[in-house]
């Protein structure tokens, strides 16, 4: 009754096998991106605020730490097994081969677990995924920085850029605002970016104490102390989405040209490979094509902004 | 390609040898609706009689075989503060018996979004490989659209396909799988008469489309008319349910979700099929929902299906089969909603006058 004549044999798939019959899946980091992550050890966690914390990562195994790298902008998908996947943007330089860090706000499901975390747990990373800002294409021009609220985090990659080609920038400005003095995140790092790498810091909050001595207000407020050279400048925005639309036109009433104002979206992802379709905006998806955007691309992606 | 003939009923002895040695999927008749009409699904069989060579359109489509509605990615081990990961691509070998043409593209559409771009899927490549596809042509329903999306043929992505033409069947063997099957069996090569009555067979087919969607330039359409009050009033009936994304041969997006074993030594990675109808398609943590409207929600699954995105050079993912326009519990029909938009019916939806007569 069986005729085995007629049964269709079994093609296995294992990833050596991908390697050597579909040219595509040559390189294991491509593979590996899909759905297993490199294995990385929790080496520090550094409490900012109440509500962030600076998660220091290693990838435990020296080969894949090789493999890994990545550009200014570009975010990763941090796993915590059990609990799910989330994407978070890189803060930390990316000639920093070492370590990773990345500031991660206690906002959801898996990013509550990852609070209750210690130092010498496992944690996986799926990336670096998306587009990156192009700091190369900004050398020998004035650099605009404005971050509000947690927008820091993802601002800290190309900052670390910043400082280790500061001869290549001319005049860098730091604009950065939040809610409170307490939530001004790396203050630490503050005088650091003053001092030494002579970057313009201007800060401002929205509710300020007795001890505050800057200034007041909202992060559009710090325009005005500041003069910029228009046709010289590029301008990186991050923040919430309420801020880009006041920021972006601000920067647009001075004359910087849409394409060189740089904006890092936020979308819900699941799968940073444009595979999942939950972080599409407009026509474009922001793991693959984002998070970074040119301001005159994000005018055009409709419900962008 | 291959092409040759075969008599039906030595079409059958060949599906039935095929359908015993395997595990053989086809379309049988599996409820009717409250009026009457049969229901059809991709179940399994074990004998050619159980199959419905005649069946008109399955309610759901063939896509689960690939992407199925719940599927474990890896796993995780725990052992103290470390765990380990394990991930199989595995797939036992299927015959599927009986796909439409639409169908078969909806396939290559996939093929294109999950193998040819970047990231190729591992998972979908396992089943794709693992999969024996036998088409089969009908003529087309009264709410089929195929022909408007050029869907209404298929040249590849098939191991064999079935023309059926009066007393025989006119195959296009596209593997050297089928090949050296049908080895065993009584095949004759194409006579000038067989071509003829082929030509005629995919003439009756293509005349046969009672429906029709203009689709020139609709990616740009879709762009010009992205505020249009259109969205409101078809979004204002969605209900919000996802039917038409799980009935759809081509809609893929999905949601990760990761479970802890229930005796905590393990957890899994599971992906779910999703759709971008349903309420918390776009909501990040914190609570901001990027799409709160269903207007919004239900013009994103349009702009994916008739204007594409990135991952597929903005190609229209759409094949025409109007699966999601029968399963529609709100009456929400792709044909209305683009003529809609098109202005092209009796009165124009802005104004509320009559439209100009077209020229």
């Amino acid at each position: 009754m069986h005729d085995m004549r007629f049964t269709i044999p079994r093609q296995d798939m294992n990833r050596e096998a991908f390697a050597s019959s579909v040219p595509d899946f040559n390189r294991k980091s491509e593979i590996m991106k899909t759905d297993t992550g490199y294995k990385c050890r929790i080496t520090n966690i550094i409490s900012l605020t109440e509500q962030e914390k600076l998660f220091q990562l290693r990838i435990a195994d020296p080969q894949e730490r090789r493999i890994f790298r990545f550009k200014p902008g570009q975010f990763l998908m941090l796993e915590l097994p059990g609990y799910g996947d989330v994407p978070i943007s890189i803060s930390s330089a990316s000639s920093n081969h070492e370590f990773i860090e990345l500031c991660i706000r206690k906002a959801g499901h898996v990013t509550s677990a990852l609070f209750r975390t210690e130092p010498g747990m496992h944690v996986a990373i799926r990336g670096p995924f998306g587009s990156s800002f192009p700091m190369d294409e900004m050398t020998g021009h004035h650099v605009l920085l404005v971050a509000g609220g947690l927008g820091i985090a993802p601002l800290r990659a190309p900052l670390f850029w910043i400082n280790e080609h500061r001869d290549r920038f001319r005049d860098v400005h730091l604009l950065y605002g939040a809610k409170e003095p307490s939530q001004l995140l790396f203050s630490y790092q503050f005088e650091e970016w003053k001092t030494i790498s002579h970057i313009r810091l201007h800060t401002i909050v929205e509710h300020s104490g007795a001890e505050w001595k800057g200034s007041t207000g909202m992060i559009t407020e710090l325009f005005r102390d500041i003069t910029i050279d228009a046709k010289n400048t590029y301008a990186i925005v991050c923040g919430p989405p309420v801020m880009f639309k006041f920021v972006c036109s601000h920067l647009d009433r001075f004359g910087i040209p849409m394409n060189r104002m740089f904006v890092s979206l936020e979308r819900r992802m699941h799968c940073g490979m444009g595979k999942c379709c939950r972080c599409m905006v407009g026509s474009t998806f922001t793991c693959i094509d984002g998070p970074v955007f040119d301001y005159w691309s994000v005018m055009n992606l409709k419900e962008a902004i | 390609m291959i092409y040759k003939v075969i008599s039906k009923p030595e079409f059958r002895r060949f599906i039935d040898a095929l359908v015993k040695a395997n595990n053989s999927f086809g379309p049988r008749l599996a409820d009717r609706t409250a009026d009457g009409k049969p229901v059809y699904r991709f179940m399994p069989v074990s004998s050619v009689d159980e199959i419905d060579f005649d069946y008109t359109a399955t309610a759901s489509s063939a896509k689960h075989f690939f992407l199925p509605f719940s599927e474990e990615l890896s796993r995780f081990r725990f052992h103290g503060s470390d765990w380990e990961q394990h991930s199989a691509y595995e797939a036992d070998p299927v015959v599927l018996i009986g796909l439409r043409a639409c169908d078969i593209s909806a396939l290559n559409i996939l093929d294109d979004v999950l193998l040819n771009g970047n990231y190729p899927s591992p998972y979908y490549l396992a089943k794709r490989k693992n999969t024996f596809v036998i088409g089969l042509d009908h003529l087309p329903l009264p709410d089929c659209f195929c022909k408007s999306l050029a869907h209404h043929t298929v040249s590849t992505g098939f191991n064999l396909f079935c023309s059926d033409i009066g007393e025989k069947y006119y195959l296009s063997i596209n593997s050297s799988k089928a090949f050296t099957y049908l080895k065993e069996f009584q095949t004759e090569d194409p006579s000038y008469e067989d071509n003829c009555l082929l030509t005629e067979r995919r003439k009756l087919i293509s005349d046969s489309f009672k429906t029709e969607i203009d689709v020139t330039s609709l990616p740009s359409i879709l762009d010009i008319e992205f505020d249009s009050p259109v969205w409101e009033k078809w979004g204002s009936k969605c209900l919000n349910c996802g039917t038409c994304a799980m009935v759809c041969p081509t809609c893929y997006c999905y949601s990760l979700e990761e479970r802890f074993d229930i005796d905590l030594k393990g957890a899994s990675r599971n992906r779910k099929l999703y759709s971008c109808n349903l309420v918390d398609f776009a909501v990040v943590a914190g609570g901001h929902n990027f799409r709160p409207k269903n207007g919004d929600r239900l013009k994103y699954r349009y702009y994916h299906q008739h204007r594409g995105f990135a991952e597929n050079d903005n190609q229209q993912i759409c094949v025409g089969c109007n699966r999601c326009g029968r399963a529609c519990l709100a009456d929400i029909n792709p044909k209305d909603v683009i003529n809609d938009l098109r202005m092209e019916k009796d009165s124009c939806m802005i104004c509320v006058s009559q439209s100009p007569g077209r020229i």
